[in-house]
């Protein structure tokens, strides 16, 4: 039985009825790297020996029936900002090549705690900055669907190895679209869950008002059993919300019955690949069939999305790589005093994507701008946060596309702004701080995943889940197979 | 002469204003700081709550509004002792404002507006290997003061001379010691003062050019450096100039204040909301519970005690510069009704003992019961008033008991009629001439037998029952 073929829901039905330990599981996905990654490039950095370590513990707890949890033994593959303790975490950076976390984030600590292994770190654009991991300053990830094509970002390293089953799931983090973006381009389902239901606590910032920690599965049930691990207050993350984590899993089979599914016009909708609009249209009826109500809303103001998003992110962003200086920790490039140290650890440690967001960041706030940008973005956003609960109010989810096409090649958006563009359907969720979920609906013509997404109003995962269980029904009665 | 202050003080709270890393002051370099407060990526602040209360009690003391809510914003500037490169502090709602301090200089009560009072988080510390930052080969930095939090208290322009400025600073110190926030120690730092101060024309509207003063690390600095740049302006004014706006730092050796960088140098701290934070809600309950947890403040302490007392200004002020000798006297009197008394052996001896030991009062083990039953000794005439400072030394050194110490050092006087009198009368037969002069009007040979008694009884008889003794006797 090819074991790293299977997703995380059939692996715990193996491993509990005792048919495969912890360890049999944990040494496919290793062969499956030893195998694949070569060639694929989704893992910095391959934690096997912990990993082993971690499923003999595993399977030992089990023999004495003393299980943390139900996915004890289960293994996860991370990206590279969540810090795991000991491990590298480069942020696919050379500022941070040679940094090591000294402790691990709240969402590893979960996962350690229900007993889960860690496979490794997987490649991302640097600094979660890009849409396609060529950014990566350390190595170059393909998509395991085609090789010539970029697996998508920045969680792209995540992607391919869930893709090509160098892990049977994934942690990503999404800023603007970077789990949902890859999981489109890989065929996975991405979620991004609403702003402050995982702790951010250990992922390095981005963007500290956008960046959510979000899932890469196969399935949506497997999409919702590890949100459902790491959904929760953390009391150490001030933007963590104290609120209770409803029961997922529960709801994937509540079907369409009654759900109201709101879909968006407008001009952002015309430069979709038709396979994509087709499916949109396809699945709007499905839903349909199955007992929904469609509306159709206009939400004009979305046009001004990506503007906000970039100014937003980018200030932030400026703020938060500020401590990239060389001084305490990461690369540091010696000059003839602190100023100079600065001015060449930071030029020769950040790549040229997160420069240029650096310095768009520092003139959005600089004394002059400051109005003109930051603060009218700020008010901008507000107004989109206010239009989506306003929208929220008649309709339970909205229903869209994720990208506007599928993968692209490497190379093919040498332009910035045309790579900025591939965000335009992801960054409302995190502009709004909503959550957000991708669904493979079959492949293009030329062979390419495509998908949807489902959008829900704020701590609304359930009805994102249970739309999205919907979609993969009807992915399946396109004939989409993983 | 127009001068405003800017005042640092470090919060007395356990831990960190964003970590639960200790604030103790000193330690191994490094010890005390964890992923939040050396900003390790992916770290997160959490704000503690003992914080804002100190915060809101510092408004309160100093008269502020405390804002129904208010946010953190980050202050971004690059420097290697600053750990995020950025410094999560309040920019335009601060917790506290609109405040004033009352003062008094030679006598005078004076006011000063308190602009606003608001929290942020400490720097590390460099450490450089050299004299100074230019002349060192490598600079190490210290990040256990990273993190501990901080008020910075902005006055109105209000001072109008470097005595001022210094007077209020005193009251400002007193205000957070009474109320307990801060230990406002400037020489480690925990007190720290910028001065801006601009000059115009006597009866003149519009505000002059403004310059500011750093690295004003006493009171005596800040007076000093106050004084010389007012010099300095009026010198550039005098010769037509006029006054460049800049930042200037004191050097306390050369007694002189020195250009560190121009209005075009400038930092732009590209402040906006910190996100990692809330906005902070504080509850109006809670600040009324505050208002009303706090104790008198100096100004009418030092009133209540004159009146209460009836003691002198100086006195009074005495006391009342600390809330913790103001209530040791306070105990004191509860006890021991000579007030004035009290008050000069607190004032004179309590602290000259106090300072040879380097103790506090706090730490000494001289309590207020202990000082009255000294005093009641003195007053009962066991002991006289010198022995009395050598018991006082040995309480405080021992923490036992005025009567004990007295007992233990043999120093009760001998009162004893019987007894003097057959010490008396052994120092007359011991010197048959000089008393024979002495009975032959030779006044100042009492004095002489006095001490031969005193001699003889090891300083432990009683020198007015000696003396009355002796006087009986030579005229017998």
């Amino acid at each position: 039985m090819k074991l790293h073929t299977l997703e995380a829901w059939s692996l715990r039905d193996l491993i509990r009825d005792g048919s495969v330990t912890s360890t049999d599981i944990v040494e496919s996905f290793l062969d499956q790297i030893r195998a694949r990654d070569a060639e694929i490039g989704a893992y910095i950095t391959v934690c096997g020996e912990q990993a082993l370590e971690a499923a003999k513990h595993s399977d030992e707890r089990r023999r004495e029936g003393r299980t943390l949890s139900d996915w004890d033994g289960i293994p996860a593959a991370i990206k590279d900002n969540i810090s795991v303790k000991g491990v590298a975490n480069t942020c696919g950076s050379h500022m941070l090549a040679q940094y090591h976390a000294p402790y691990d984030a709240h969402v590893v600590s979960l996962l350690k705690q229900a007993g889960m292994p860690i496979l490794g770190k997987t490649n991302m654009d640097e600094f979660a900055m890009g849409s396609s991991t060529e950014f990566s300053a350390l190595k170059t990830t393909r998509n395991p669907w085609d090789r010539q094509k970029v697996p998508g970002g920045s969680s792209g390293g995540s992607a391919a190895a869930v893709a090509s089953h160098q892990a049977p799931w994934a942690l990503g983090s999404d800023t603007g679209g970077s789990v949902r973006e890859p999981a489109a381009f890989c065929g996975l389902v991405g979620i991004k869950p609403t702003y402050g239901r995982v702790s951010r606590r250990g992922l390095v910032a981005f963007a500290s008002s956008l960046d959510q920690i979000g899932m890469l599965t196969h399935s949506v049930r497997d999409g919702a059993a590890l949100l459902q691990l790491l959904a929760g207050h953390d009391e150490l993350d001030s933007t963590s919300v104290r609120r209770e984590v409803p029961s997922y899993e529960s709801v994937l089979g509540a079907g369409a019955s009654g759900l109201r599914v709101g879909l968006l016009g407008g001009a952002s909708q015309q430069g979709l690949q038709p396979e994509i609009h087709e499916a949109l249209e396809q699945a709007a009826c499905f839903l349909a069939d199955q007992g929904a109500e469609i509306q159709e809303h206009a939400f004009p103001l979305l046009d001004k999305a990506i503007e906000t998003y970039y100014l937003v992110a980018t200030a932030e962003a400026s703020s938060n790589l500020a401590r990239y200086d060389g001084v305490r920790y990461g690369l540091r490039v010696e000059g003839s005093d602190t100023g100079e140290m600065f001015r060449r650890t930071r030029s020769e440690g950040f790549g040229p994507e997160v420069k240029r967001r650096i310095m768009l960041g520092t003139y959005a706030l600089s004394a002059g701008y400051y109005e003109a940008y930051y603060r009218k973005a700020q008010q901008v956003r507000t107004m989109i946060r206010d239009g989506f609960l306003e929208l929220f109010e008649k309709v339970d989810v909205l229903l869209g596309p994720t990208t506007a096409a599928s993968a692209f090649g490497f190379g093919e958006k040498p332009d910035p702004l045309q790579m900025y563009l591939t965000d335009i359907y992801t960054v409302p969720a995190n502009l709004a701080g909503l959550p957000a979920i991708h669904v493979p609906v079959g492949l293009d013509h030329g062979g390419l995943p495509i998908g949807l997404q489902i959008t829900a109003s704020p701590f609304a995962e359930t009805n994102a889940l249970r739309s999205a269980a919907v979609l993969e029904t009807f992915a399946r009665n396109r004939g989409w197979n993983r | 002469m127009i001068i405003g202050l800017e005042i640092h003080a470090e919060l007395s709270t356990r831990s960190k204003i964003f970590c639960s890393c200790s604030t103790a002051f000193g330690g191994e370099p490094n010890s005390r700081c964890c992923p939040v407060c050396l900003g390790l990526p992916g770290a997160l602040p959490l704000l503690n709550e003992t914080a804002v209360e100190y915060g809101i009690l510092a408004g309160l003391a100093l008269n502020c509004t405390i804002s129904v809510e208010s946010k953190f914003d980050r202050k971004n500037y690059f420097y290697p002792d600053l750990p995020k490169a950025y410094q999560i502090s309040q920019y335009d709602q601060p917790l506290c404002r609109d405040g004033w301090v009352e003062f008094e200089l030679e006598q005078e009560l004076l006011h000063a507006g308190v602009t606003r009072v608001h929290l942020e988080e400490e720097a590390g510390k460099s450490i450089h290997s050299g004299d100074n930052i230019l002349g060192s080969d490598y600079s190490s930095i210290d990040y256990n003061r990273a993190g501990i939090p901080l008020i910075e208290i902005v006055t109105e322009p209000d001072l109008r001379s470097p005595a001022q400025a210094k007077a209020f600073l005193e009251q400002l110190k007193r205000t957070l010691q009474y109320i307990d926030v801060s230990d406002c120690k400037m020489e480690e730092g925990s007190l720290r003062c910028d001065a801006n101060i601009s000059l115009r024309p006597q009866g003149g509207r519009a505000f002059g050019t403004k310059v500011e003063i750093k690295n004003l690390n006493s009171f005596r600095a800040v007076e000093r450096a106050l004084d010389h740049e007012v010099q300095r302006q009026r010198n550039v004014l005098e010769t037509g100039a006029a006054v460049v706006q800049d930042t200037r730092a004191w050097n306390e050796a050369k007694g002189v204040t020195v250009s560190m960088r121009s209005k075009e140098e400038s930092h732009d701290y590209r402040y906006f909301p910190e996100p990692d934070l809330p906005p902070l809600a504080v509850n109006q309950v809670w600040v009324e519970e505050l208002r009303q947890s706090l104790p008198e403040m100096p100004l009418p302490k030092r009133n209540r005690i004159m009146e209460q007392y009836g003691l002198g200004r100086y006195a009074s002020d005495f006391l009342a510069n600390s809330a913790i000798w103001a209530d040791f006297f306070e105990c004191a009197a509860k006890q021991y009704g000579n007030y004035k008394v009290l008050c000069n052996w607190l004032m004179g001896d309590v602290s000259r003992v106090l300072n040879a030991r380097q103790e506090e009062l706090p730490q000494s083990r001289l309590t207020p019961a202990a000082l009255v039953e000294l005093l009641r000794l003195v007053d009962d005439e066991i002991i006289s008033g010198s022995q009395a400072k050598d018991v006082l030394e040995e309480v405080c050194a021992t923490g036992r008991s005025s009567k004990q110490v007295t007992a233990d050092l043999g120093m009760e006087q001998i009162s004893d009629e019987d007894e003097l009198t057959a010490m008396v009368e052994e120092v007359l037969a011991a010197h048959p001439e000089q008393a024979q002069r002495c009975r032959e009007g030779e006044e100042r040979l009492v004095g002489y037998f006095v001490g031969q008694v005193m001699k003889l009884s090891r300083g432990q008889a009683n020198p007015k029952r000696v003396n009355a003794l002796l006087r009986q006797k030579l005229q017998q």
